[in-house]
């Protein structure tokens, strides 16, 4: 894939990150292009979750480059940077307790079009459709999951940001959700996604950054998965 | 059916009466305090004297350019309204990152500070504010004057409007959203610092809006603020920090309660309303409408 003439979705370069005084990103690269899954692997405190905070603009200080689409996020606010068509799933979720699961799914505004109307997004999770009078922390947490993810895509945002979209699911859960990126990736979505499920990511994203100790220390595709089975696995701790 | 219980008819619907007019500022007051609180996490002690500031905004125009009341029902928010949202914007906004303590003894701080300017400039004695609406209605057991139930009525529409728009609108959402997770609302585009700051703005325009009607009823005057301002927040720890609901609802019935005590007990009516709140804090700490952390 070349880069030359549309810039790519994302560009990190030389990431350096800080929680107050501790430094907890210390040299992160990476490159996400339009349409592609990439996912983010690496042991509990690497610094994923960490990466995916900083793009989207909350981290107190960040120092480095951060793109999207050619433009830097140098100094933005985190409402500048969803501005630009940026979206984050967090790990928790995040589900509004004073607001039904319908006032959830509606309430991110829409920034800019090209985001799913709502018919498209209760076709594609026609559970959320069924429990939207609900409060939203009353859902199960394979529904908080879905609502959580279904709540951005009709900002028109087009570059998710999902952090562990798997954890804690069970299997026919974390299935669906792996069918409901397939399908996201099909409308045109980019995905950066943190995972610790990797026999889940391993058959779901196209290229993987490896982060150790807030650094990127590897990088692959999908296909260099197969051959190099035991390194990354070693590499991931698995 | 001139005495209920023993007590004149007259005295008992005179001092219902007069425990609605208190309870609607107790109510007006406590909503903005649960207002800021709920979602600024910010002790706002400068309230009393904010509302003070409405009143005295009242007072200046009409004595100065002669604009009536109702100009000033309009005016003196706004302009009371400005002055928090420069509070929020070069003062409290700094301080929220830190424990909340320094925001409340800057709230405090501030307060003491325009209170003296206030004296300074105008003198510590209170000025008069003449009635805008003159004669009242004659139920056969009291009398009421009008600017009294107009009060009433403003207050519950004012504080039933708020609630309602928090409750209902787009905005209101925001604002419950925002209140449990701001920077993940931040994520969805949202300019939350400039929704706190108008939030404040708006809670502070309130404190004002009750100053100016106020104004005919208390004398205008640099400490009437703070004599209100124990009481209301006695009120909000009863109905619980925070809560919109319970600050409307705790605001009228403790003024009712006080009226009622006024005509039973009238040794115990300026002591009332912390008896409730001692016994709420015994029985139920977290108040009436809250939900406990």
């Amino acid at each position: 894939m070349t880069e030359s003439h549309t810039p790519p979705m994302l560009r990190v370069s030389q990431l350096r990150g800080f929680y107050g005084e501790t430094q907890a990103l210390h040299q992160i690269d990476l490159v996400v292009q339009p349409g592609e899954i990439v996912c983010l692997l690496g042991r509990n405190g690497a610094g994923k979750t960490t990466t995916l905070r900083a793009i989207m603009g909350l981290l107190s200080r960040r120092e480095g480059q951060i793109e999207v689409l050619g433009q830097s996020t140098q100094g933005m606010p985190p409402e500048a940077i969803a501005r630009l068509g940026v979206a984050y799933c967090p790990e928790e979720r995040g589900i509004f307790a004073s607001l039904s699961a319908e006032e959830n799914l509606l309430l991110p505004p829409v920034l800019m079009p090209g985001g799913l109307s709502v018919q498209e997004i209760y076709t594609l999770f026609p559970n959320l459709y069924e429990r939207r009078r609900s409060q939203g922390t009353k859902l199960s947490g394979g529904e908080q999951q879905m609502l959580a993810i279904a709540r951005i895509l009709r900002t028109g945002a087009k570059l998710l940001l999902l952090d562990e979209p798997t954890e804690g699911l069970a299997p026919v859960i974390v299935e669906r959700i792996g069918q409901v990126i397939r399908t996201l990736r099909e409308r045109g979505f980019t995905v950066l996604m943190v995972e610790q499920n990797f026999r889940f990511a391993s058959r779901l994203a196209d290229r993987f950054y490896v982060i150790e100790e807030g650094s990127v220390i590897d990088s692959f595709h999908q296909d260099d998965i197969a051959p190099n089975r035991a390194r990354i696995e070693r590499m991931l701790g698995l | 059916m001139d005495t209920l219980f023993g007590i004149p008819l007259a005295a008992l619907v005179g001092q219902v009466v007069i425990g609605l007019i208190n309870g609607s500022f107790y109510a007006l007051m406590s909503l903005g305090l649960a207002i800021i609180f709920g979602l600024l996490h910010v002790v706002n002690f400068a309230h009393g004297v904010q509302y003070m500031l409405g009143a005295l905004v009242a007072w200046y125009l009409l004595d100065t350019w002669g604009i009536s009341y109702w100009w000033a029902l309009l005016l003196a928010p706004l302009i009371v309204g400005l002055i928090g949202l420069a509070m929020e914007r070069f003062f409290l906004r700094h301080l929220y990152h830190l424990d909340h303590v320094y925001a409340l003894l800057l709230t405090v701080g501030m307060g003491i500070l325009i209170e003296g300017l206030v004296k300074f400039k105008f003198g510590i004695g209170g000025q008069p504010y003449p009635n805008p609406m003159s004669g009242g209605a004659d139920l056969s057991v009291a009398f009421i004057p009008w600017y009294r139930l107009w009060v009433i009525a403003v207050a519950l529409v004012v504080s039933l409007g708020t609630w309602l728009f928090i409750e209902r609108t787009k905005i209101g959402a925001y604002l419950r959203a925002a209140n449990e997770n701001p920077n993940l609302v931040r994520t969805f585009g949202i300019n939350v610092p400039r929704m706190l700051m108008l939030t404040y703005a708006f809670a502070v325009a309130l404190a004002g809006f009750s100053g100016v009607m106020a104004a005919p009823i208390y004398q205008v005057s640099p400490h009437m603020g703070g004599s209100l301002i124990i009481v209301v927040f006695a009120v909000v720890v009863i109905g619980g920090m925070g809560s919109i609901l319970g600050s409307i609802v705790t605001g009228f019935g403790l003024g009712v309660i006080e009226g009622l005590t006024k005509v039973f007990y009238p040794e115990g009516a300026s002591v009332v309303i912390f008896v409730v709140m001692i016994l709420m804090l015994a029985v139920r700490p977290s108040g009436l409408f809250g939900r406990g952390q």
